[in-house]
């Protein structure tokens, strides 16, 4: 994959984030020349991207609108450093569109989608506008509120049942109701307009296709500023909590190669729909049948984009920054070559309802080995912040089937030790040992039907 | 605040404060330019300045110190 660079790159990289994922991007500059400028929050002044970084600025206090979303702050740092380009991460201001445009105006690259595209990505109804005109299935829906039963009737006809009614204000489980039969359609839409109406106030109902069985799979994509795009297959992130990804994989145990082709044009589709410049992520529903339909798009690098790097060899960081310098991508797609899982180790505590646990880790031992990844910002004596997310490490483990890359990613947490905060590396190693995962056989529900404290 | 950090108004002006001077709250001590705009930096406490830590034009950062100040 030797590849002869001919744009110029940049002097120096500011990098517009923390943690982990700071270091990463320092990483990966190194490695091409580039030098490299931390900005830090003053909760974050003995961490290691501010040691590692070619220079460090400091660019306020802890709480983050205070620093690490103070726009001006930033193009402050970049100015007084000479910073030509900034990498955002994730998180922060990674998608955020008047940022994009600042840099734009002030001559810094921004390294991920334009403002346009992150505005064209960023309102949910807008986006999916533009991907029914590019011919990206959404998940089909009334596009507005039901009027009577009649015309839920017609609806649940045309979208096809089972359908999910949603009252517009509801929540939390409540003012939905999913129907199976066109014979209850009418009664249950009555019924939710009813529970609405008393409990918020509001009667507005909406109706969706009920996706049966969904799983979270999404497609890595790439497009550079020559109008040529690429994917780099699938990431499984089923295994979540509240929306929050708590382990990922690929290639999914639920893929074939006829729906890996078929989901890939479709993101491919959606890159092109918006010009797309730089990496990002197609996120889509699948259901038990393998329909796929659009969710959203990222327009940023992803925490989890280190286990597409490794079963595809290529690091993601280090093609955005060359995307971003203008260098043309092949078109190419890529396919996975081994089996790489990641699991999210957060200080939390699962058996507390996922309490978080920030503090001051004590003794810290990493796993190794061939086909152990870690990407982390901690060590021991380092104090997990209270100011910002939980997470501590990510942990890959890549063999060359899913059944090796289960048993190896066991291993390394059996090796794991993290002391004076609780993390989740007790619930990994049960969900690694849960005969239903080991089978591949999990919904984006799955952990609301596994007791896993009580195994813990 | 995060800038470079000027002890004048304009390089050919006296600077604004310096060495032995005395300061109350309010008075200008330096001006920081961060994107094309010129900050005034005033005086919190008033006292005798002690030492200038940073050089003229350098850059500076949040929290950064840049004069000694003894309280009076």
């Amino acid at each position: 994959m030797a590849r002869k660079i001919k744009s110029k790159l940049f002097n120096k990289i500011l990098i517009a984030n923390r943690g982990e994922i700071a270091l990463r991007i320092i990483r990966t500059c190194k490695e091409m020349g580039i030098k490299t400028v931390a900005v830090y929050s003053l909760a974050d002044k003995d961490s290691l991207p501010v040691r590692f970084a070619d220079e460090a600025v400091c660019i306020g206090p802890a709480p983050s609108t205070e620093s690490y979303l103070k726009i001006q702050n930033i193009i402050a740092a970049a100015e007084i450093t000479n910073a030509d380009a900034i990498h955002p991460g994730y998180g922060f201001l990674s998608e955020n569109a008047k940022f994009s445009k600042i840099c734009e105006e002030h001559g810094i690259k921004f390294i991920g989608a334009g403002p346009d595209m992150i505005e064209g990505m960023g309102d949910k109804a807008n986006a999916k506008t533009t991907m029914l005109a590019a011919g990206v299935p959404c998940v089909p829906g009334s596009e507005g509120l039901l009027k009577d039963g009649d015309h839920a009737v017609q609806m649940s006809r045309e979208v096809g049942l089972p359908v999910m009614m949603k009252a517009t204000a509801g929540g939390g489980g409540k003012g939905m109701r999913v129907v199976w039969k066109e014979e209850d359609v009418a009664d249950s839409l009555a019924a939710i307009q009813r529970e609405a109406a008393a409990a918020f106030g509001n009667d507005g109902v909406y109706m969706e296709k009920f996706i049966e069985e969904p799983r979270h799979i999404e497609i890595q994509i790439a497009g550079d500023q020559h109008g040529t795009a690429c994917h780099m297959s699938e990431r499984d992130c089923s295994i979540q909590r509240r929306h929050q990804k708590l382990v990922e994989e690929t290639p999914s145990p639920f893929m074939t190669p006829a729906l890996r082709k078929e989901m890939g044009e479709a993101a491919i589709k959606a890159a092109m729909a918006v010009k797309y410049e730089g990496v990002g992520t197609v996120e889509f529903l699948v259901d038990k049948n393998k329909k796929f339909y659009f969710m959203e798009m990222n327009t940023r690098i992803q925490v989890e984009h280190t286990i597409t790097e490794e079963v595809i060899g290529w690091d993601l960081i280090k093609e955005q920054i060359l995307i971003a310098a203008g260098e043309p991508i092949s078109g190419k797609n890529y396919m996975p070559k081994a089996h790489a899982i990641q699991c999210r180790i957060n200080a939390e505590d699962p058996t507390k309802n996922w309490m978080p646990s920030p503090g001051k880790i004590t003794e810290y031992h990493e796993p190794g080995g061939i086909g152990i990844r870690i990407d982390t910002h901690v060590y021991a004596g380092y104090t997990i912040p209270p100011n910002y997310d939980s997470m501590v490490s990510k942990l890959i483990a890549v063999a060359q089937t899913r059944e090796e890359a289960i048993m190896k990613m066991q291993r390394a947490l059996d090796e794991y030790i993290v002391e004076g905060v609780k993390t989740t590396i007790p619930f990994h190693q049960k969900l690694m040992k849960n005969e239903q995962f080991q089978k591949g056989d999990f919904t984006t529900k799955f952990l609301e039907e596994w007791d896993y404290a009580s195994e813990i | 605040m995060i800038g470079t950090f000027y002890r004048s108004a304009t390089p050919e002006k006296p600077v604004f404060k310096t060495v032995g001077d005395d300061v109350k709250p309010g008075d200008v001590l330096c001006i920081i330019e961060a994107m094309k705009l010129f900050n005034e930096i005033e005086a919190e406490v008033s006292g005798k300045i002690v030492k200038v830590l940073v050089d003229d034009a350098s850059p500076v950062e949040y929290d950064q110190p840049l004069f000694l100040i003894d309280p009076s």
